[in-house]
């Protein structure tokens, strides 16, 4: 693990609401290339750690570096410019839009072309669009949802929609993922095809960050976990570490985990 | 078959001057026309990326009175004694300068109001049609006030080698509203069929998710407000040098909901859906002419715009589009599904 490079570090973050305290002092890094999950139990302040690395909110204190980049002060959209693509917790497509047009949409970073190229129908634009197209094809056959490009994706099952929002970050080209609770909604074979999906993901050289309830899928999947409780860090270390590390037991996996 | 429908909708309209001669109708066309401009660009806003401008016929009154002043010249005085003399150019420029100003203003009005969006869009965008409605009324030296600007000259085409032709009777006008409305039509559909146009339905769509992969609102928002904006100020050109005079009431606020009427009944977010609306709502005065006093027509016009809202709720255009799918879906639904256009590559 020493021998990665590290992708991002997350120094000494805080974020305070008012008087709520959402996350304490949080400092952990993510090497390139690593599948790293985040735990805790719900209100442990996950899903704000990925809304503060993702520009959708500013720290109270600390900082967050991705590949040498600070990302204090910089806008969502410029944060998913270097690279850096996070999918979210509820169900979230374009539900008026058919599966494929979803696609085309998250094709944007790729898809740049000057307005006026594109409003001329000059061949630049042309090609790029096919480019767009074949690419979007291709990510759809890839998540294995081909048969439904064309409909609406607000008509799709909970499960699909999720790999839809996979396929969505996917076609922004991350080289890093955070994806918030993915498999939450889906059955048992759904969460099987979900770990290989993110197995392939790994695979072609995209550093994932995991938050998720699912254990036995974290604990398969997972490169290293980190657990968060009550906005500070109580645990950190591989899954056979955390299995057997008793604060986490006592605040999160429960007793009966142990043994199990 | 939308090709198919879009050629025939177009021939029909070029062969109108051809077998309608009564002129009455002819201007009640060209007016229409030019409204059936305005409502494209603003549903170019209010359709694609959700944005209500509830000002926005004060872009319209700007290219009017940019058209104008610049046609007619003007002689102001500024602070310090400064006379600011412009002689009459042709209208043609000025034709260019109010798609170009009114678009600079649009990019303002865009930049102040889209960092906060919705309910802020629609009162900086009705307050801003109030301010230019007052400054057009005050600034008597330049714009007459309500004397109103009288004489503003017909359209002239440069035609290299036969020198120029002035656009006087009906027929001409019709034909030039006609082209400038073809080519917004166009401009609308190239946007909004590219990935620009894709980046704006993400954004009324899904705002977070859009941001997430990369799209940018304000940017994005913005080119949209200019477009918008000065595809209406081509349309106020178009309206001051056909109608030859105009004053301050031409910035009132029935003006502006005159076209979200279009906009909403033919339905927003279809390109074609403001050509029915306006067309519509533009004749319907013709129409009631005989049978109702105008004061009355209005109601008549609320009548009109609840039945179709009631029979088809999302504006014509889309309902009936609907509608389509449906019946043909029905009697496809178990052929296989194909990838569109383009040669998309087939998944196997």
């Amino acid at each position: 693990m020493t021998a990665r490079s590290i992708a991002m570090t997350i120094d000494q973050v805080a974020v305070r609401f008012g008087g709520l305290v959402a996350i304490s002092d949080m400092s952990f890094t993510v090497g390139e290339g690593e599948i790293v999950s985040l735990i805790g139990p719900n209100g442990a302040g996950k899903t704000t750690a990925f809304n503060v690395m993702t520009g959708f909110l500013t720290p109270s204190a600390g900082h967050v570096t991705y590949q040498g980049t600070t990302l204090t002060g910089l806008k969502p959209h410029e944060i998913a410019d270097l690279g850096l693509i996070r999918t979210f917790q509820r169900t979230s497509v374009f539900p008026n839009d058919t599966v494929y047009d979803n696609l085309l949409i998250g094709l944007h970073r790729q898809g740049r072309v000057r307005l006026l190229d594109a409003i001329l129908g000059l061949p630049g634009a042309r090609a790029s669009e096919r480019r767009l197209r074949q690419r979007a094809s291709e990510l759809l056959e890839w998540v294995g949802l081909e048969r439904r490009a064309h409909d609406a994706a607000g008509s799709l099952s909970y499960g699909e929609q999720r790999l839809v929002g996979v396929a969505l970050a996917l076609a922004a080209e991350p080289s890093m993922l955070l994806l918030d609770e993915p498999v939450s909604g889906m059955n048992a074979s759904e969460t099987h095809r979900f770990v290989e999906l993110i197995r392939g993901i790994r695979d072609r050289g995209i550093t994932i960050l995991l938050v998720e309830h699912d254990m036995p899928m974290v604990m398969t999947v997972s490169d290293r976990i980190v657990v968060l409780n009550y906005g500070r860090i109580i645990a950190e270390g591989t899954p056979d570490v955390i299995r057997n590390d008793p604060a986490v037991i006592e605040a999160y996996l429960g007793h009966g985990a142990g043994r199990a | 078959m939308r090709a198919i429908i879009t050629i025939l909708a177009v021939i029909t309209l070029a062969s109108v001057p051809l077998w309608l001669r009564d002129p009455y109708l002819l201007n009640a066309l060209i007016t229409t026309g030019i409204f059936v401009i305005g409502a494209m660009s603003l549903n170019l806003l209010l359709g694609f990326t959700g944005q209500l401008s509830l000002g926005h016929i004060a872009f319209f009154g700007i290219g009017a009175y940019v058209s104008a002043l610049t046609s007619l010249g003007f002689d102001i005085g500024l602070p310090g004694d400064v006379r600011l003399v412009h002689a009459p150019w042709p209208p043609i420029i000025g034709f260019v300068l109010a798609i170009l100003i009114a678009g600079l203003c649009g990019y303002f009005v865009g930049l102040l109001s889209f960092r906060v969006r919705g309910a802020y869009f629609v009162i900086v965008t009705i307050s801003f049609a109030e301010v230019v409605r007052l400054v057009a009324l005050n600034w008597v030296e330049l714009t007459q006030g309500p004397l109103a600007l009288t004489n503003i000259p017909s359209i002239a085409l440069p035609l290299p080698g036969f020198g120029e032709l002035t656009l006087r009777t009906k027929m001409q006008n019709y034909y030039l509203v006609l082209v400038v409305a073809l080519i917004a039509y166009l401009l609308i559909a190239r946007l909004v069929h590219s990935h620009f146009g894709r980046a704006m339905r993400g954004l009324m769509e899904n705002e977070t998710l859009a941001v997430s992969v990369g799209i940018d609102v304000t940017r994005t928002l913005t080119i949209a407000a200019v477009i918008s904006a000065a595809i209406a100020g081509a349309a106020g050109s178009l309206y001051a040098h056909y109608i030859r005079i105009i004053d301050p009431e031409v910035f009132a606020f029935i003006n502006t909901v005159t076209m979200v009427i279009m906009v909403i009944s033919g339905g927003k977010g279809s390109l074609a859906g403001p050509v029915i609306g306006g067309l519509i709502f533009g004749l319907l005065p013709v129409a009631l002419r005989p049978v109702m006093a105008p004061e009355a027509q209005w109601i008549a016009y609320g009548g009109v715009l609840i039945a179709i809202l009631f029979v088809l709720p999302r504006g014509i255009v889309p309902s009936l589009a609907q509608r389509l799918t449906r019946q043909r879906s029905g009697t496809t639904a178990l052929a296989p599904v194909a990838l569109p256009e383009t040669g998309a590559k087939e998944p196997a």
